[in-house]
């Protein structure tokens, strides 16, 4: 069974163009709904979703992935800010790489 | 590779709430190969490498933010000594014209600071690196983005006291003329000075350097307080693996944005600089640091100890996370740019006297700390020999970056804005060492630089 707290990043994802995106802040309706509308409209496939309370704070995390998308990552990033801003949550996007390297020796 | 959701808020929180940063990127230059007898023509082969090398900087750092969703504070170039492309042209004129020609160049590519400008002086000053010490207050009261140095020690040729009572006066002068002191913010002096450090102001880029190389210095003292904080209980042993651990994953981001912006650069990969630094936002502290171990202060007895721990598992886990460690490596304790470090001053828990006792653990010496104008010229230089007598004897770098305030009495709280933050003027000492000081000569090296 899978682990619900767990994103797989998989040995055969070669190719793809993996980011986390992390959502941080008060739950409320239409967090997945419009973050999911900017990705698809980017061209984005959502490849995997978890999301949990921790600290008191609800956190959703999503793995995304860009390899077909034509838009430039500060856009995207634009878009994020504004949902960031309406729904007062925080945003942030980052390359999987990162927590290959913080994370995994 | 299966990634926890506990792994990604950790990281996505470093940067959201604990301020953790590359705290800077900086290019080294050799300008070197620029030399030419021309004076005119030197000036503009110097212009257009560093224009032109730094230009891409700026924009491929910016990309690598928004990748990697850490900010990268500040963008930087160091050059090859000054004093040494200079040797064929030792006037001071001709030294104020390379200070402009740097100062334009750093601008027009968008730098706020340009380090390099100083001389390698630890055995003895040549013409060329008497002039540039000569100009050294117009310099840094008169351009806005040069910093300067002088590596006047080090422990295979001890310390060349003539330098350091130089700098006195220098140091007065560079005070007076930039009216609240800001001239010397811009200045650091060293002894063990490495040639690959990353951070202003005493960055250069050595002469046993290649052409180009990027030195990343990474930062993150608010992500080390809150796992401190987070162990209130723990031993000492158990808070040093706590702290080697987020030493590993901190270095590790450092390491991952410096090699990919070497690349993009297309230049190679020179250190990461696993220093702590503390900026002026809340909890971005070392002070900070010290104090969630359970000291009241920083300043306090028990302070360096704390220090020395802190320092001790930071290098350890910065070590196995990258193989390019290296520039100071140490952690910055600036009065001025830490919270924790201003309160202490101001609340009487940190005088000079300890803040010189913290630099024998963490290296990087006495650093943005302020004194009053009326400070004799003999004891700004015995207070610069005492930080780099620990240096040269403990085989360590140590520098000093001392603001002396024109007007000001101890007590009064100097604004500078921006990383520099804001200083307090601290007590001197009121006992002279001028008889002393004003002997000159060289300190010998300590008998374990006889090695061979």
């Amino acid at each position: 069974m899978t682990d619900p707290n767990t994103i797989s990043v998989k040995a055969d994802d070669s190719g793809k163009e993996l980011s986390f995106i992390t959502v941080i802040g008060r739950d409320q309706k239409g967090i997945v709904a419009r973050i999911s509308t900017l990705l698809y409209k980017h061209n984005i496939n959502i490849e995997d979703i978890a999301q949990k309370v921790m600290h008191g704070h609800f956190v959703m995390i999503m793995l995304v992935d860009f390899q077909d998308s034509p838009s430039d990552l500060e856009e995207v990033n634009a878009g994020l800010d504004k949902i960031a801003g309406e729904m007062k949550l925080k945003i942030q996007i980052q390359h999987e790489e990162l927590f290959k390297m913080m994370h995994r020796i | 590779m299966a990634i926890d959701v506990d792994e990604v808020f950790e990281t996505a929180r470093m940067t959201l709430y604990q301020n953790f940063d590359i705290r800077t990127t900086t290019l080294g230059i050799n300008l070197k190969d620029c030399i030419h007898s021309d004076f005119k023509r030197f000036c503009a082969r110097v212009y257009k490498r560093v224009k032109t090398s730094a230009a891409n900087l700026v924009a491929e750092a910016g990309k690598l933010e928004a990748l990697y969703g850490v900010p990268i504070t500040s963008k930087r170039v160091s050059v090859t000594p000054v004093s040494l492309i200079m040797e064929t042209h030792p006037e001071p004129e001709k030294f104020m014209e390379m200070a402009r020609t740097l100062d334009r160049a750093a601008k027009d590519s968008g730098m706020d600071y340009i380090g390099g400008f100083g001389a390698l002086v630890q055995k003895g000053a040549t013409r060329a690196d008497s002039a540039l010490i000569e100009v050294l207050p117009e310099v840094l009261s008169g351009t806005e983005r040069i910093c300067g140095f002088l590596n006047v020690g080090s422990s295979v040729s001890g310390i060349n006291m003539d330098a350091v009572i130089a700098l006195g006066p220098i140091l007065k002068k560079t005070a007076e003329a930039s009216g609240n002191g800001i001239g010397c913010t811009k200045f650091s002096v060293y002894v063990n000075a490495p040639e690959d450090n990353p951070f202003m102001s005493g960055a250069f880029h050595g002469v046993g350097e290649p052409d180009f190389s990027v030195n990343i210095g990474i930062s993150g003292p608010g992500v080390v307080r809150d796992v401190v904080a987070a162990n209130r209980d723990c031993d000492l042993t158990a808070l040093s693996e706590v702290i080697k651990r987020i030493a590993f994953k901190i270095t590790r981001a450092g390491e991952l944005i410096g090699r990919e912006l070497a690349r993009r650069l297309k230049v190679p990969f020179g250190i990461v600089d696993i220093s702590l630094a503390s900026t002026t936002a809340v909890g971005d502290s070392v002070a900070g640091v010290i104090e969630a171990m359970g000291i009241e202060r920083v300043g306090a007895h028990g302070s360096t100890l704390a220090l020395a721990l802190l320092m001790s598992a930071v290098k350890k886990g910065g070590a196995m996370a990258s193989g390019n460690v290296g520039g100071l490596s140490g952690t910055f304790i600036p009065v001025s740019e830490d919270e924790g470090m201003i309160r202490a001053v101001q609340e009487g828990a940190l005088g000079l006297e300890k803040l010189e006792a913290l630099t024998s653990v963490c290296s990087v010496g006495m650093d943005m700390f302020a004194v009053p104008g009326d400070t004799p010229s003999e004891t700004v230089s015995a207070i610069i020999a005492d930080e780099l007598a620990i240096g040269v004897i403990n085989d360590k770098t140590t520098g000093v970056r001392i603001i002396i305030v024109p007007n000001a009495v101890p007590g009064d709280i100097i604004d500078y804005g921006g990383l520099l933050g804001r200083v307090p003027v601290m007590e001197v000492n009121r006992f002279s060492a001028s008889h002393f000081i004003k002997r000159g000569g060289r300190l010998p090296s300590p008998s374990t630089s006889l090695r061979n």
